[in-house]
This record gives C-alpha cells, sequence and structure tokens, in this order.
C-alpha cells in the first residue's frame, strides 16, 4: 500500500477511528433474516397488481387497438392505453439530456432529443415498448386481461445494425427526422493530422462492443399509493434516483413536487439500470393516481431484458500513430453508437466514451468523431462503466496491436505512455463531461502497472508459449490500464440530526442498492462527529428526509454524499460542542466528543485512564433544549451539500493469464489481477467487494454475456436460458492489490470506486486471448469470447494467413 | 397482493374466491416453517407467489421466474426447490422451510447466516436467501459434501453482486467448521 499523499487536513478532527476499518455491515441482519423491504414486498391492502402490454414488434403501426374484452375479465379495474396517456407529457431525462455550456461552446454537438410516448402512440419502435398497461386484483388476472387486448399492427421497415442505420435509405424510426443520427460532435487536440504524417508506426482497427446489459437480479419494482392520511402521493422505488422520479413524476402528473414522496426501498442491485427514467417510472404512480388506489408493479425478467435499458453497443474504427519506441503521437477514432429507439440518456454514453479514451496515456494529438443513431431495438443506457469499459476495451485493443506490430511486450508499450505522476494534475486537452478542461486530479498510474506486471510474471508466461502446452492448450497473457472519472457533480446532500435517543439519523439523496452505505456513510459521520458507528442510523433516498438529491450512479455517492455527510457531521460537532459549552459553561474549544459524549478536551487527552471522564452524553444534550442559547436553535441537526470541484480520477491495472482451449474454444482464466487506486478507502472489505463485483460482470460481458437481435429486431436473448450470466464456477479468486493516491479535490480524499472493476475486464480478457492464439494471427475485433466465436476466429483467420504459415487448426 | 383466501388453518371461505378464472381452485395442506396452513389456492398459482403474496413471506425472492437465478430457492420436505417453477398445489402434504424459519427463537442466525455476515458474501441481499436455503440444505448432509458438489450445488445460483468469491469462502467457512477442513474429516 502507497500513500502518495497524506490525508488533507479533516478540519481538526483528533481521531480518525472508523475510516479505513473493515466494519461489518449493518445491513446484513435484516437481508439474512428474509426482512428486506424490496419494492414488491410491502403488501399494502387493497393493492392492485399491473402489468404492461409490451410490442412484439421491433417497428410497427398500430391500426387498432380494442381493450372491451379485457377491461370485461373479473377482477380487472382499468387498462390504460397510449390514447389515455397522449395529454402527458412524454418522458424527457431532462438532466441526462442536458449539454453543458461549456461543452456546447467548445463542440457545439448535435443532440437531438426524443421525447418518449408514456404508452405508444401510433407506432411501436422496439419490441418490449409498452402499449398498455392493466390493473388487476393479481398479477395473474393482469397477464390474463393482456391476453384479451386486441391489437393490430401493421409491421414497419426495420433497423437493427448501427451502421445501416446511417445509410441514407435506412428506415427512419423517429419519422420526423430526416435521418437517425441522435448525436453528432468531434473534437481534435492538437494536429492529429500532422501527427500521422510523421510517425513511424500506424495502426488501424474495428472493434466492436457488444451489447450486453446489467440484468440486477432483482428486476424493477414500484409500489404506489395515492392519498392517505396527507393526500400525498407516495412512491417506493427500487430506483437508483429517488428525487428526480419525484420531480418527474410530480411534472408528469401536474401536482406539485411536495406532493409526491418517493422512498427508495431495499434494492436488489442496480448497476446504473435502475438510475435512469422510464415510462414505466411515471406510469406506476400514473395508475395510482388515477385509480386512486394502491398499485404495485414488479418487472418480470422477460421484461427486464427486452424493456429496459440495454447497454455497450459501439464501434470504434481506431487508429494510433507511434515513433518507432512506440510513444504515442497521434489517436483518431470514429465511435459509433447503437442508441436504439430512443434517445433516452443523450450524451451520457457516448461522451464518457469520448473522455475515458486516452485514459492513463499521454497522446499529444487526437482527432475524435462520435455518432449516435438511433434503431430499432431497445434503447441503452448507462450501466457499470457508462461508455468506459467500450473506450477501454478499443484503446487497450489498439495498444496491443501497436505492441504487435511494433514487436514490443504490451506491457512495456504501456509503460512507455503513461502518465507520470509528477505530471499530476494533468489536462488532457478534451473537454470534460461537465464542460470543463478535463483535467486528472490525481493518480500513480506507472505504480498500478508495475505491480500488475510484477504479480504476473510475464516471462514466465512467454517461456511456457515456447515451451508449449498440454495438446490444443495455449495461454496467453493482457494488461489493460484504464480511468475513471468519478462523483459526478452537481451536488449532493447529506443530513444529520441527533436525535433524543443518543442516536444519530443520517439523512442522504443517495440509496443504496447494495453497496452498505448504511455501514460506510455510517463510518464517515462517526468520524466526523465523535460518535461510534453503531449509532448512527442512515436512511438513503427518501425524498422528504433531505428535499434535495441526485443519487447513487456514476461511482459519485461516495465522493458526493460522502463528503456532504463529513461537513454536515462536522457542523454539527460544531454546533454540539457550542451547546454544552453553553450547558456547562466551559468554553467550545476546550470541548470535545469522544464515543457519544462531550468532554473537557484534557480528560479527553488523558485517554482511558481509570476515573470515568465527566461527561455530557448527547443524549442529555438534545433531551434538553430549553438550555440550548437563543440563535443556536433547540434542533441539533445540519444540512450540508457538496459540490464537487471537477471529477476525481480512480484508476487501475488489470492483468491476467488466460488458457484457450483451442479444440473446444473455452477460455479459462488461470490469474486475474486487480491492481486499483480509488484514494482513501472507508471500508476496505465493501471496497474489495466492489471492485470484485464489477469485475465479475466484466468478465460476464467478456466471454459469455450478449444481447442480441435478429435482423427483424427480435431480441432473442430474452431469458436467462439465453442469456448467460456467469456463476461461481466461471469466476475466479481474483487477485487485488491497491494504491491510494488521495482526491485532491475533496475533503475526505476519497475517489468513487462502484464503476471500476467493470471497466477493463474486456479489454485484458480480448489482449490475453489475441495472445494465446498469436500464432494463428488471430485479432480479437468484437466478444463475448465464447468457444463458437474463439472456434471460429481460430479457423478465420487461419484462412487469412494462408495454407504456408497457419499452425493446423486443431479439431476437438 | 388482493385475494380473499385465508392462509390460516379457519373455516373455508363458502364460496371459491371470484378470481379463479381460468383455473380452478384446491384445498391446500401444508406445513411452512412449522406452521400448519390451510389455503384455498388456484391450480396456477406459483409457489412463490403463495408464499410472498399470501403467506406475507417476502423473504423469498423471485428473480426470473424460469428457473435459472435460484432466488426463489426454499426447501420442500429438506430439498432445495425453485419456488418459481413449482405450483402450489404440488406442495400438498409437504413441510417448508424459507429464509424465514431459519434463525432459532432466540433470533439466533444459523452458521450459514453467520458466515455470509462475517465474509462479506452478500451486497443486496436479492439472491441471498436462495444461496443461503441452498447451502442450509446442504450442510444437513452427515458428511461433508465433495468439493464438486458445492461447486454444483453453488453455480445453481446468480449473484450479480459479489462475484462469488465471498460466498465461496462463507461455505467454505461453514463446511470447514461442521465437518472439520477439507481432507481432514474427523
Amino acid at each position: 500500500m502507497t500513500t502518495q499523499q497524506a490525508a488533507p487536513a479533516s478540519a481538526g478532527t483528533e481521531q480518525e477511528a472508523w475510516i479505513g476499518r473493515r466494519l461489518p455491515r449493518v445491513e446484513d441482519d435484516r437481508l439474512l433474516r428474509g426482512n428486506g423491504r424490496y419494492a414488491d414486498d410491502l403488501g399494502l391492502p387493497g393493492t392492485l397488481e399491473l402489468a404492461f402490454l409490451r410490442s412484439p414488434h421491433a417497428h410497427a403501426r398500430i391500426t387498432s387497438l380494442g381493450t372491451e374484452a379485457a377491461a370485461r375479465l373479473p377482477g380487472v379495474h382499468a387498462i390504460w392505453t397510449g390514447e389515455d396517456t397522449a395529454a402527458l407529457p412524454p418522458l424527457l431525462n431532462r438532466a441526462e439530456l442536458a449539454v453543458p455550456a461549456g461543452l456546447q461552446e467548445a463542440l457545439d454537438p448535435l443532440v437531438r432529443a426524443l421525447p418518449m410516448p408514456l404508452l405508444a402512440g401510433e407506432k411501436v419502435t422496439f419490441v418490449g415498448q409498452p402499449v398498455a398497461l392493466v390493473a388487476a386484483d393479481s398479477r395473474y388476472l393482469a397477464e390474463d386481461a393482456l391476453e384479451l387486448i386486441d391489437v393490430e399492427y401493421e409491421p414497419l421497415d426495420v433497423v437493427v445494425d448501427p451502421e445501416a442505420a446511417l445509410r441514407p435509405d435506412s428506415p427512419r424510426v423517429e419519422e420526423s427526422w430526416d435521418d437517425n443520427v441522435a448525436l453528432a460532435l468531434d473534437t481534435t487536440v492538437g494536429d492529429p493530422q500532422a501527427a500521422f504524417a510523421e510517425a513511424a508506426c500506424v495502426v488501424e482497427e474495428e472493434f466492436r462492443a457488444h451489447r450486453y446489459v446489467a440484468s440486477p437480479i432483482e428486476p424493477r419494482g414500484i409500489t404506489a399509493a395515492p392519498g392517505g392520511y396527507d393526500g400525498r402521493l407516495t412512491v417506493w422505488s427500487s430506483h437508483q434516483t429517488p428525487h428526480r422520479v419525484r420531480d418527474t413524476v410530480a411534472g408528469t402528473l401536474g401536482l406539485d413536487p411536495e406532493q409526491v414522496r418517493v422512498i427508495a426501498t431495499d434494492v436488489g442491485g442496480g448497476f446504473g439500470q435502475k438510475g435512469v427514467l422510464y415510462v414505466e417510472d411515471l406510469l406506476v404512480p400514473f395508475a395510482a393516481h388515477r385509480s386512486g388506489r394502491p398499485v404495485s408493479w414488479r418487472e418480470d425478467r422477460n421484461e427486464n431484458l427486452t424493456g429496459t435499458a440495454h447497454a455497450r453497443e459501439q464501434t470504434h474504427r481506431i487508429s494510433l500513430a507511434a515513433d518507432a519506441e512506440g510513444r504515442l503521437l497521434g489517436l483518431r477514432d470514429e465511435i459509433l453508437v447503437n442508441f436504439g429507439a430512443t434517445t433516452i440518456t443523450g450524451l451520457v454514453v457516448p461522451y464518457n466514451s469520448l473522455c475515458h479514451l486516452l485514459g492513463p496515456y499521454r497522446v499529444p494529438h487526437v482527432h475524435i468523431d462520435v455518432k449516435a443513431v438511433l434503431t430499432n431495438t431497445t434503447y441503452t443506457a448507462p450501466y457499470r462503466g457508462a461508455g468506459r469499459p467500450e473506450a477501454v476495451f478499443a484503446m487497450e485493443r489498439a495498444m496491443d496491436r501497436l505492441a504487435a506490430k511494433l514487436g514490443i511486450e504490451p506491457a512495456e508499450l504501456r509503460a512507455r505512455n503513461l502518465i507520470p505522476p509528477e505530471a499530476m494534475p494533468y489536462r488532457t486537452g478534451l473537454v470534460d463531461r461537465a464542460g470543463n478542461p478535463q483535467e486528472y486530479d490525481s493518480g500513480d498510474f506507472p505504480e498500478l502497472l508495475r505491480r500488475a506486471v510484477d504479480r504476473i510474471d510475464v516471462p514466465a508466461v512467454r517461456e511456457r508459449q515456447r515451451a508449449g502446452e498440454r495438446e490444443g492448450h495455449r495461454v496467453g497473457v493482457g494488461f489493460a490500464v484504464y480511468l475513471e472519472a468519478t462523483g459526478l457533480g452537481p451536488f449532493e446532500s447529506a443530513r444529520v440530526q441527533l436525535r433524543r435517543n443518543g442516536r444519530v439519523g443520517l439523512y442522504l439523496g443517495t440509496p443504496s442498492q447494495g453497496q452498505g452505505h448504511r455501514t460506510s456513510m455510517a463510518q464517515i459521520a462517526a468520524d466526523a462527529l465523535g460518535v461510534p458507528p453503531s449509532v448512527v442510523d442512515v436512511v438513503g433516498g427518501d425524498t422528504d428526509a433531505v428535499p434535495f438529491g441526485v443519487g447513487t450512479i456514476a461511482s459519485r455517492a461516495l465522493v458526493t454524499a460522502g463528503n456532504a455527510t463529513h461537513r454536515a457531521g462536522r457542523l454539527l460537532r460544531e454546533k454540539i460542542l457550542n451547546s454544552a459549552s453553553a450547558r456547562l459553561g466551559t468554553p467550545a474549544d476546550e470541548l470535545t466528543v469522544v464515543d457519544g459524549v462531550v468532554l473537557p478536551l484534557k480528560s479527553a487527552d488523558e485517554g482511558a485512564g481509570s476515573e470515568a471522564p465527566e461527561g455530557l452524553p448527547l443524549a442529555a444534550l438534545v433531551n434538553s433544549p430549553m438550555t440550548v442559547p437563543d440563535g443556536l436553535g433547540a434542533d441539533l441537526s445540519e444540512t450540508a451539500h457538496f459540490r464537487p470541484p471537477g471529477f476525481t480520477f480512480a484508476a487501475g491495472a488489470h492483468a491476467v493469464v488466460v488458457d484457450v482451449d483451442t479444440r473446444t474454444g473455452e477460455v479459462e482464466i488461470e490469474r486475474y489481477v486487480v491492481v486499483h487506486d480509488a484514494g482513501r478507502i472507508v471500508n476496505p472489505m465493501i471496497a474489495e467487494a466492489q471492485v470484485t463485483g464489477g469485475v465479475a460482470q466484466g468478465i460476464g460481458g467478456a466471454l459469455y454475456e450478449e444481447m442480441a437481435y435478429g435482423p427483424d429486431g427480435q431480441p432473442v436473448t430474452t431469458t436467462y436460458m439465453d442469456y448467460l450470466l456467469p456463476t461461481s464456477s466461471e469466476i475466479p479468486d481474483l487477485e487485488l492489490d491497491e494504491t491510494h493516491t488521495h482526491s485532491t479535490l475533496n475533503d475526505l480524499g476519497v475517489k468513487g470506486l462502484g464503476e471500476g472493476g467493470a471497466i477493463a475486464p474486456q479489454a485484458v480478457i480480448s489482449n490475453a486471448v489475441e495472445d494465446a492464439l498469436r500464432p494463428y494471427g488471430a485479432v480479437v475485433r468484437r466478444g463475448p469470447l465464447t468457444p463458437h466465436r474463439v472456434r471460429a476466429l481460430i479457423r478465420e483467420s487461419a484462412g487469412e494467413r494462408g495454407e504456408a504459415e497457419r499452425p493446423a487448426v486443431p479439431t476437438a | 397482493m388482493t385475494d380473499t383466501t385465508e392462509a390460516r388453518p379457519d373455516p373455508l371461505p363458502s364460496a371459491a374466491p371470484p378470481l379463479s378464472e381460468p383455473s380452478s381452485w384446491h384445498e391446500l395442506h401444508l406445513t411452512v416453517n412449522g406452521r400448519p396452513i390451510r389455503a384455498q389456492v388456484e391450480s396456477r398459482l406459483l409457489l412463490s407467489d403463495f408464499l410472498r403474496a399470501r403467506l406475507s413471506l417476502t423473504g423469498t425472492h423471485v428473480g426470473c421466474e424460469h428457473g435459472v437465478c435460484g432466488a426463489c430457492t426454499v426447501l420442500v420436505d429438506g430439498e432445495p426447490v425453485r419456488s418459481c417453477l413449482t405450483l402450489a398445489v404440488a406442495c400438498e402434504g409437504a413441510s417448508l422451510r424459507t429464509v424465514e424459519s431459519l434463525a432459532d427463537e432466540e433470533g439466533q442466525l444459523t452458521d450459514v447466516q453467520r458466515a455470509f455476515h462475517e465474509q462479506h458474501a452478500m451486497q443486496c441481499g436479492f439472491c441471498t436467501a436462495g444461496f443461503v436455503m441452498s447451502c442450509t440444505a446442504m450442510v444437513e448432509a452427515p458428511e461433508r459434501p465433495a468439493e464438486d458438489e458445492v461447486a454444483d450445488q453453488l453455480s445453481g445460483h446468480l449473484c450479480r453482486c459479489t462475484g462469488y468469491r465471498n460466498i465461496r469462502a462463507a461455505v467454505e467457512q461453514v463446511l470447514d467448521d461442521r465437518y472439520g477442513k477439507a481432507g481432514e474429516e474427523k
């Protein structure tokens, strides 16, 4: 473990007792007993259950829609169609679609926003699009009713492939547009043309990041109840951004935001998929509002795989220019993003790809062109990594192609191009996602790579390759280094309240989807306040508890809500000391809080003496509000906001050794090494598990998972029988190492780490597989590297190289 | 979650509830977590929905409804069963255990539950009940299950959060505690 910088001064904290500890999670007990309360577990009396009729066509006009027979079914209470929702404002993810001023000014991007009707109107544009909504006494009856809804479709021409969507004669997904281009921008740094002209070595490749999905084990769930004693609409949601849900639901239904309360339930994993507003997030509250009854919708797996955001699909035509020693001179990339049927999150994913493409490397001359197109497929949106895994796949594959062309070890080529720590803060010349000049705040990338290389022992792998493996097997080694801009703004809020029982309530805008905030955020509050974390009760994502919030997305909760917690905690501590000072007659600056007790500084310094020190327990303080002097307020609570001044950069290096069975095409991961840096770590146990979980999802994408479409726009992997998630048998034990380059952009020195693990796996595994298949001249251009695809790769590349040079294609 | 059936061994409703279309109704007797239950159920009612909606045992979770993810696993006469693929009527006379039954009367968690906590073998907790129930069945065997049996059992469950490493560690911990370390049994 290295610490390049000391922790920034934490405003006079005497002890940093809790941050950094492997505190066991307080969440677990409830969940282990089966006492979790997920969105479908509420069982409100009189609840109607909802089911959606979804389009079976990728592109079709709705010519008639009859609900009479369905409405007559006993137990059916209401059926709504596009006609009923036509008067409501369509869905628009305003926060995501907004173009920051700096970005607008610098790049003048084309960003088209396509509002999505809540229920399909005249047309459907992807399989899975909601067409009608049924409320019935049970889901069984609601689904019976779906069968009786009579819809006639007139199929239209379909476009699935993003390249095809660019052609002038392509079917248009949105008829009012003159083409399918939803986003276009390009950016230039330096003089890439000259750089390529004078380069000793240029590689040019096309890499395709395939479509795969977040697939939390709990699909989405929403329960909504109107009325109640206060006449408000309450929504219990598995969403990652409850405040955005509140504001958008209110806007849709014509309510004041104060009339809507959104409460984040226990959530069974989100990974970004639950962080985007979908039409269902508005339609379920709409059904409660209209019917006057509590309603509940639990997405089933088929709906989750078809009707909820997919991710990742991008093509990169990437070129690297380098001098003879492999020093990068320039990069060119043409990125084509498949948005699917609508522009649900606009710039977010494509721009993330753009501004993570250069990663940890110094690249002086750059041209990146990004286009995104509509197709008749499910819309794509952020999923753990959100554009970064795609960019890293392209860049790190290109680096390996360059290394191969120059005859340099891939790790060595990377080492020659990494930005050194002395260069921090480092400006890339690009504009970041917030519209500011992109600046890496801190990091020691060479150290990350050095550690990964040391652990792997490349010469040993090369020796094995020379000596040959058992029959039909080949080993390969791969590396990938990546960065992640974490801590997305604009702000997050935290309210800390000392309660009458002496416990501390910590209320955050950020709900948890399994990340363990009730434990880690309590650790932060504990240090800020001088109380043990066991007395801190964390509530994330109840819009009544904090009026403003953004949510848990984009590796931001720890950075934003964590620092807001720290600030609110320090403010409350000051308030506590002032109140105690008035009560005890001791100056506030001679008091401190230790373990939930206000003590004179002197006795605290004496430490654990034999005598119990005279102290004022916090509970006594809050229970005697009359002693609080005027102006301090009897309410011992504080709210603080944290507005990150910029992105703080986490980083990592992954290295793997794979064994490829060339007869079956099976890829086995022999070793998987991760060296990551997320600044200061609040709870190492939780942090390691976040990284591990992210890597497992990346391995899934690299080797197994693909959301595939037929040419007719029918998704073909719509169950877990067809869409393969890795199980315990497929995920090896990782070898984890870490460095801690503290962030310079926040008091806690923390960086986000939720997504990091998922960013590099596809790149690093593809690099290793290509390394293993080098004798065949194989180039890995897309994934997932299923046995079928690996076999095809061997056959095709052997064919490309001609009879004389190729090794015999092995047979099973 | 509305239905007119009673999940208690009370007198049966005089008429079949009105929501039976298109299936028929059955009187079902079974034991759930040691409690005798008599209920009217539609023939098509899934065991997962019976447990969750009728008995309010929401600790059993439904992740895929087609028997792959394993989140809905409960024990039927001691055997792990996918409750999303089992009809409630098929459990006539059976004895069921769900995650809610594991802690003892004093509220003490079982060694399997404790191991999942101690090894941080859970994040969102949604798949956890399934893993825990499968492991509970596994460690009730008189002898330590072989390594490949354990691997096989675990691969019947999907977890999207943990990357499985800590789940394997938790299971290992329970097996070692119950049977002694692998290779040095007894």
